[in-house]
């Protein structure tokens, strides 16, 4: 109990400091209050993984009831995977926002949305009474919205704003049906209820963990519920979208495992239902990362693929329940407790490489850079690890969740039914698929802004950061490499988490191991003798080469002598393979002006990548609607006479309201008896 | 530790017999089988020469590249004697060491800045992609027939009774082979001997590389393929004892290579914008694999 009020105070005084300090204190003082909430957070979560549970009941109010907090292994691996990236990420925020120290009162209510948020955050993954849950949930939307709207002077910033605000109320308005959905069956605000309710009305709940699916689903980004995700992330000042993509996403997931939990349904049907979604998303997703050239919206397309990975090993879990094979359950839902980790890190790297490139061009267009490693040596270096391990390629920490969802889909093959087979090899073939296009769109993004020569003369000349504003992103950077070469303690801290889901199953709470998990520590050793491997073939390279002084000389342009800096190979041109093949299944839209005549003047051509679901999901109904309510835009004409007649015709309304009634219930009588 | 030294061993002459082949098949005499071998040697004494664009990636890539190839053919078992490394789900470290490799390769010809090596670059990112599918959805459909998840079991455990397995290692064998010409940008994906920078793929990304890094390159695509070709030769050695294998082993290989040999005498290269489309067909012929083993063992409910 002296831990919430500990957090709350912190909270409040913190708060309450913020606004009075200098503009750079605020970021410092923002930077401590996390970390103490972050420490008292951790404080219950890290017993809870070894098995203490932290339960506690806060009075609560006449309206909540009473509102248990509690911290069992699956909200303690969540809470601390928030704690770091709200860490690093509120760390690089400080000196990320050096350059808008003037505006002082919008830092200070972009630092007290920040602790908010995270105070949210954490109390989400805790809070087990629907109605302070929504409150908490609320306040973390909330805070998020300020957060993003930080540049609120650019109108698309707001835009994208006001899109993730309204697209996250329509999942709290799902939750609330559904929240709503139990406590008027069971009369409880209390999630027990909820799996109360589950078991004595199996038909229904169905119907209640689609609900919840889709509320969660909303904040997770699943595929067709994302399209907010690629407007917010590239509106929102980079640590923010570092920290939305690598853990506010992340809440969505915990949502749905929260309710695979308490919904004890046909968990056969629900793991169809999520695998197949899961793919989906996966897929589509990085098929559109592909085809785009804002780096920070690829990114947001790549966290959508993301999510559909994760979602696999939670389809797996089900799959895994539902035909009784715990091991399939728990390396699906291990794989993707672990994914979750792996990508809340390499993500928010990412997105700390790419805030420093935009403050180098003060663009985000890919096309426009080209050569930035040997001016960004050091970022370079990140954002290089960052991408091997996001597209799970070996030694980084990628591949070890990607290894483990490979396994035990691979292993699970022969034990399933027919359908089963099916949904197992579609789910290895989407993997896969994903891995693969996953390599094609980070070759292009790193190959176009690192590589080769500055495509575009830029105002300023870019510099290497200095080692302290480097500093989040190397602690990122270790924790990538230390999960890829030594797995094995985050496998074990899983063994609870995961182990909660199989004991649905098997009712035994203890960890279910069997020589997976070792196999999965050998992989890490494999992985570590790949670099060193590597480093012996490199270092027998160097020895030889130096016998003889290297030369130095201009890229061999096939016999062309005169070759620029803007004939090389753009991004566009890049996937220009990809994009025809993928064309019939997105939507480009371009413009062209090609040169004609004798003396030809500028010629372009502009392709722009459009999400199809987002077209015929969101804007072609909203399009519809508005102009079905444009059929009454001639009420409001900007007449005062006219806005006085409406006032009288509803004052005159409400007086003869009870002659109104009467007048009705009169018609319906006679109706009534006739 | 015997399938690593042979496959080394292998790899010293296939390239030889790839091209005698081809000679032989076109009327010509043709160089010696080592010749690849002392292109190679030579080309590590030589100097090499860097273009100024690059970093340290392209300096870097060869030598990863090189490594993720002898990391793949570790995992590689040989009849009855496992690999050097066998363990469950041992074929997704071999291709996604692979595609480690790759990945540095790709970067390395987009370091250099030159259209031509981008070219490549796409056109290899593009169509590697597209052929890791059909060998995950291949290997599934082992895992599912034999009920394991390693190389080593798989391979033991496979063996042909039916005449449907028969057709089964048939199209496997196939997806295998165009898997390996894939990844080895030879025929009919891309002509390795094209002298149009504009038709190459794999060739057009290592223009810029001079001396021991183009050696070693080169000595790279020649482990490649006798990689490729043992885990073909795996498909048929079963449960046989090592002093059958060995020569089995071998007369596969050579067996392969002059396959090789001859369907690049034989064949034309593809249109390049087909390619990927074929590549994908691939994907669907390992599914057909899938069906017949789900014939098979009669798991249709």
């Amino acid at each position: 109990m002296e831990y919430v009020i500990c957090f709350v105070l912190v909270l409040v005084l913190f708060s309450m400091l913020i606004p009075i300090v200098k503009a750079g204190m605020k970021g410092i003082l923002a930077v401590t209050g996390i970390v103490i909430m972050a420490l008292i957070s951790s404080a219950g979560a890290i017993p809870a993984l070894w098995g203490h549970e932290t339960r506690l009941v806060l009075p609560g109010s006449m309206v909540t009831g009473e509102i248990p907090l509690v911290i069992d292994p699956l909200s303690a691996w969540f809470i601390l995977v928030i704690n770091f990236t709200f860490i690093t990420s509120a760390l690089y925020g400080c000196r990320y926002l050096i350059p808008y120290h003037q505006r002082t009162s919008q830092l200070s209510l972009h630092w007290i949305s920040y602790l908010l948020t995270h105070a949210g955050i954490l109390s989400v993954c805790v809070i087990q009474n629907s109605v302070a849950f929504l409150i908490a949930w609320e306040i973390m939307a909330l805070g998020t919205f300020i957060l993003v709207i930080f540049e609120g002077n650019k109108a698309s910033t707001i835009k994208a704003g006001i899109n993730y605000l309204i697209q996250s109320h329509v999942a709290v308005l799902l939750l609330t049906v559904a929240f709503i959905l139990v406590a008027s069956s069971t009369g409880s605000f209390s999630f027990d209820a909820i799996a109360a309710y589950a078991t004595q009305h199996p038909g229904p709940s169905l119907f209640l963990m689609l609900l919840f699916f889709t509320g969660f689903g909303f904040k997770a980004g699943f595929v067709p519920f994302h399209t907010w995700l690629p407007h917010a992330h590239p509106a929102a000042p980079t640590h923010v979208s570092g920290m939305m993509s690598g853990v506010l996403i992340k809440i969505g997931i915990y949502g749905i495992l929260r309710m695979i939990l308490l919904i004890q349904v046909n968990y056969l049907a629900v793991g169809y239902f999520i695998l197949t979604l899961s793919v989906i998303t996966g897929v589509y997703g990085v098929m559109l990362a592909i085809v785009q050239h804002n780096l920070k919206k690829l990114l947001a397309y790549h966290s959508i693929e993301n999510i559909g990975i994760i979602g696999i090993g939670i389809g797996m879990g089900c799959l895994g329940l539902g035909y009784h094979l715990p091991f399939l359950s728990t390396l699906g839902f291990a794989g993707a407790l672990l994914h979750t980790l792996n990508h809340s890190l390499f993500k928010s790297l990412l997105f700390y490489s790419a805030g420093y490139i935009y403050q180098s061009a003060h663009t985000m267009n890919i096309e426009r850079f080209g050569g930035l490693m040997r001016r960004m040596p050091e970022t370079a270096f990140l954002f290089l690890l960052a991408a091997m391990a996001i597209c799970g390629l070996p030694p980084f920490n990628g591949f070890v969740s990607e290894f483990i969802l490979y396994t035990g889909l691979f292993k699970a093959i022969p034990s399933t039914s027919f359908p089963g087979i099916l949904m197992l090899i579609m789910a290895i073939f989407s993997l896969s698929l994903i891995g693969g296009l996953a390599i094609l769109c980070f070759t292009k993004a790193f190959g176009t802004i690192f590589l080769g020569s500055p495509r575009y003369p830029m105002k300023e000349i870019p510099a290497e950061r200095d080692w302290l504003t480097l500093l989040p992103m190397y602690a990122t950077g270790l924790l990538i490499v230390v999960i890829g070469l030594f797995p094995q303690p985050f496998l074990h801290m899983l063994l609870l988490p995961a182990g909660q889901f199989t004991s649905l199953m098997t009712g035994d709470t203890g960890p279910i191991m069997d020589g997976t998990f070792d196999v999965i520590s050998q992989v890490g050793y494999l992985s570590a003798g790949f670099i060193l491997l590597s480093l012996v073939v490199f270092l027998v390279r160097k020895k030889v080469i130096g016998r003889v002084p290297a030369g130095i000389g201009p890229t061999w342009g096939c016999g062309y002598v005169a070759p620029s800096a803007r004939m090389q190979y753009t991004a566009s041109s890049f996937v220009r393979n990809y994009r025809k093949l993928a064309e019939p299944l997105l939507s480009f839209r371009k413009q062209k002006t090609d040169v004609t005549g004798i003396f030809p003047g500028e010629a372009d051509h502009h392709t722009h990548a459009r999400d199809k679901t987002e077209l015929y999901l969101i804007q072609w109904p909203w399009q519809k609607v508005r102009y079905f309510l444009g059929l009454f835009s001639f009420l409001q004409n900007g007449r005062l006479q006219f806005y006085i007649l409406y006032g009288m015709i509803f004052i005159l309304l409400v007086l003869t309201a009870p002659f109104i009634k009467q007048v009705f219930t009169f018609i319906v009588s006679l109706f009534m008896v006739s | 530790m015997i399938s690593f030294g042979l496959i080394f061993f292998v790899s010293l002459f296939f390239t030889g017999i790839v091209s005698k082949t081809k000679s032989l098949l076109s009327g010509r005499k043709g160089p010696g089988l080592m010749q690849p071998l002392k292109d190679i040697i030579r080309l590590f004494r030589k100097r090499s020469i860097f273009s100024e664009t690059t970093s340290i990636i392209f300096q870097i890539a060869p030598s990863i590249s090189f490594a993720s190839v002898l990391m793949a053919v570790m995992v590689l078992p040989l009849g009855h004697s496992q690999g050097l490394l066998s363990f469950e789900g041992d074929f997704v470290f071999f291709a996604y060491v692979l595609a480690a490799g790759k990945f540095f390769s790709i970067l390395a010809a987009l370091d250099t800045g030159s259209s031509f090596e981008g070219m490549g670059a796409s056109r290899e990112s593009l169509f590697s992609m597209l052929a890791e599918p059909a060998f995950f959805i291949l290997m599934g459909s082992f895992g599912l027939m034999t009920g394991y998840t390693s190389f080593h079991k798989i391979f033991l455990a496979l063996h042909f009774g039916s005449y449907i397995s028969y057709a089964l290692g048939v199209i496997a064998m196939f997806v295998l082979v165009m898997i390996c010409m894939v990844e080895n940008s030879r025929m009919p994906i891309d002509d390795p001997k094209t002298h149009l920078e504009l038709t190459m793929v794999h060739e057009v990304m290592i223009l810029d590389n001079s001396g021991f890094d183009l050696g070693l390159i080169s000595y790279t695509t020649m482990l490649k393929f006798s990689m490729y070709g043992s885990l073909i030769a795996n498909l048929f050695l079963g449960d046989s004892p090592l002093y059958g294998t060995i020569p089995a082993f071998l007369g596969i290989q050579f067996l392969f290579a002059v396959l090789a040999g001859a369907l690049e005498s034989f064949s034309a290269r593809f249109r390049m914008s087909h390619n990927a489309q074929f590549i994908l067909v691939l994907s669907s012929l390992s599914l057909l694999v899938l069906f017949g083993v789900l014939v098979m063992l009669g798991r249709f409910n």
